[in-house]
């Protein structure tokens, strides 16, 4: 408004926005650098956790365990880790659990309004983007969110990761947290697009069974959700150890029934670099397939 | 409100099922005066254009206004905007100036039209208080009546089914009211997923031909009727 321009005049009523009242405030000591403050006095946050995220033919697969730890002390055992943003959006979340909390919730108005004024919910992309952007206003500040975008639009499945700083990727396969390495290292192994329902599932388990076996910061069961075309759904919570130890018993089986077998070509990996070979456990992957063999290995 | 009518121009935009048209009756220009610097067709962003009717240092303004937008739009939100989004924030932008003091509102009429990512043709008309609403075919400025009316009687679903009918549909609404013929026609039209496209003067002669012969012919049908 014009006069108001000239007086100087603040209206005191603010219309929504995607921006929380004064960014970048934090309440520090006078005369110190927030950034630096937090980095010597702030909280220690927990960040440990595995979840996992792709995208395949028949929609996106999120995962991720329940463990809720602070240091060494486990917080909660059966916190939930995915959270729905709307009938066709689930975020997976790691980092500072209030911060995904709170994070999300804005998220969602955001979402909300905007479909409401424009007749449609925004693309993934859309979302994401959105996200980002929001988050990167408080960069420096120790915000941790990571977090996997999985929904389905109008483009079909879609998959986004976004981390607090701004980073914002789109991709087929994202695994966030400290148990990423070892979910990373099943999921690319069994990964492809066109594969079944039941074999993402079965994956997606797997990784994160396996990631829970070795990282301390996850446990607990794992959450399983799919996003369809007709919205997200919750498939299966499994506790880690009793899934962990069914797919050991699978591959034993597996073992004692190829044993008796002959074997049309043993594989053998690693044998140069450490000077000999490595007898390993034959691997069978019968296409269709929808168990995952661990290898077994004798020294 | 008699702002935009009392000029000497006119728009007429119409939205076919596969094509959006807008023509304009140009002003004609002064011997010394270059003539590509008068523009009353503008693109707001690769699918979207607008041709306004008024004053036009306001819709300079307005125009500069919805082109930003459009780009914060992509920014913000990685989709190009859809043309209900920027009409909406054109006629919001139009209300804000009748509501606030020391300000006077935008004297324009705006026809804007494009195609939206579901490949669904638009055309919008806004005005200066600030509302907008949804048309199949339109006309706006002088003689925005009778152009009106001949559209109303024209418009068919057979007129607007085939791209060439519905460009000759708009040319020959603007020959109903146009003063100074052919020459004054300025015409631009959006095909899905394609850029706005200018007709050159050599293009919309060739299209002016054809009516011409087209009404030779229904005319002689007549004449032989009657006989």
């Amino acid at each position: 408004m014009a006069l108001q321009d000239v007086c100087k005049w603040q209206s005191h009523f603010q219309g929504p926005s995607p921006h929380l009242p004064q960014a970048g405030c934090w309440a520090v000591p006078r005369g110190c650098d927030p950034q630096s403050f937090l980095r010597i006095y702030g909280p220690r946050l927990a960040h440990g956790t595995t979840t996992l995220a792709f995208r395949f033919r028949h929609g996106v697969i999120a995962a991720a365990d329940t463990r809720s730890s602070c240091g060494s002390y486990v917080a909660c055992p059966t916190s939930l880790k995915v959270i729905p943003v709307h009938q066709h959006l689930l975020g997976t979340t790691s980092g500072t659990s209030a911060d995904c909390a709170m994070w999300y919730r804005v998220l969602q108005r955001e979402l909300r309004l905007r479909a409401l004024r424009e007749g449609q919910l925004p693309s993934v992309a859309s979302a994401a983007k959105l996200l980002s952007a929001m988050m990167s206003r408080y960069r420096g500040l120790d915000l941790c969110v990571a977090t996997a975008l999985c929904g389905w639009d109008r483009s079909g499945p879609a998959l986004f990761y976004v981390y607090s700083d701004g980073t914002r990727l789109q991709g087929d396969i994202f695994s966030v947290g400290s148990g990423s390495p070892y979910a990373y290292g099943v999921l690319d192994r069994g990964y492809h697009y066109d594969m079944t329902i039941q074999e993402a599932y079965t994956l997606a388990r797997c990784a994160v069974a396996h990631a829970t076996h070795r990282d301390a910061y996850s446990g607990g069961s794992v959450d399983l959700f799919h996003v369809r075309e007709s919205g997200w759904e919750y498939v299966s919570c499994s506790d880690v150890c009793v899934l962990y130890r069914e797919l050991q018993m699978f591959t034993e089986a597996e073992l004692e029934g190829e044993a008796h077998q002959t074997q049309p070509e043993p594989v053998i990996l690693r044998g140069a670099e450490e000077g000999g070979e490595f007898p390993v456990g034959p691997r069978e992957m019968a296409p269709g397939d929808s168990r995952i063999p661990a290898e077994t290995e004798t020294l | 409100m008699s702002a935009r009518n009392s000029g000497k121009q006119f728009e007429v935009a119409i939205r076919g099922t596969n094509i959006v048209v807008l023509g304009v009756e140009k002003k004609s220009v002064a011997k010394l005066q270059d003539e590509r610097t008068v523009r009353k067709i503008c693109a707001l962003d690769d699918h979207v254009c607008m041709a306004f009717a008024g004053l036009t240092a306001d819709a300079r303004v307005i125009i500069n206004r919805a082109q930003v937008a459009c780009q914060s739009h992509k920014l913000t939100v990685e989709d190009s905007v859809t043309v209900e989004y920027i009409t909406r924030f054109i006629a919001t932008l139009k209300q804000k100036y009748t509501q606030s003091n020391g300000r006077r509102p935008f004297g324009i009429s705006a026809l804007i039209v494009g195609f939206d990512d579901d490949g669904i043709p638009r055309l919008y008309q806004t005005d200066p208080s600030g509302t907008y609403h949804a048309w199949k075919a339109n006309a706006i400025g002088r003689s925005a009546k009778t152009v009106r009316e001949f559209l109303e009687k024209n418009y068919t679903e057979h007129a607007i089914s085939d791209d060439n009918e519905a460009i000759k549909l708009a040319i020959r609404a603007l020959l109903e009211a146009v003063q100074s013929g052919v020459k004054n026609i300025e015409l631009a039209i959006i095909r899905r997923n394609q850029p706005l496209k200018m007709f050159s003067a050599k293009e919309i002669e060739l299209q002016v031909i054809e009516i011409e012969k087209e009404k030779e012919e229904a005319e002689k049908k007549k004449s032989k009727k009657t006989v």
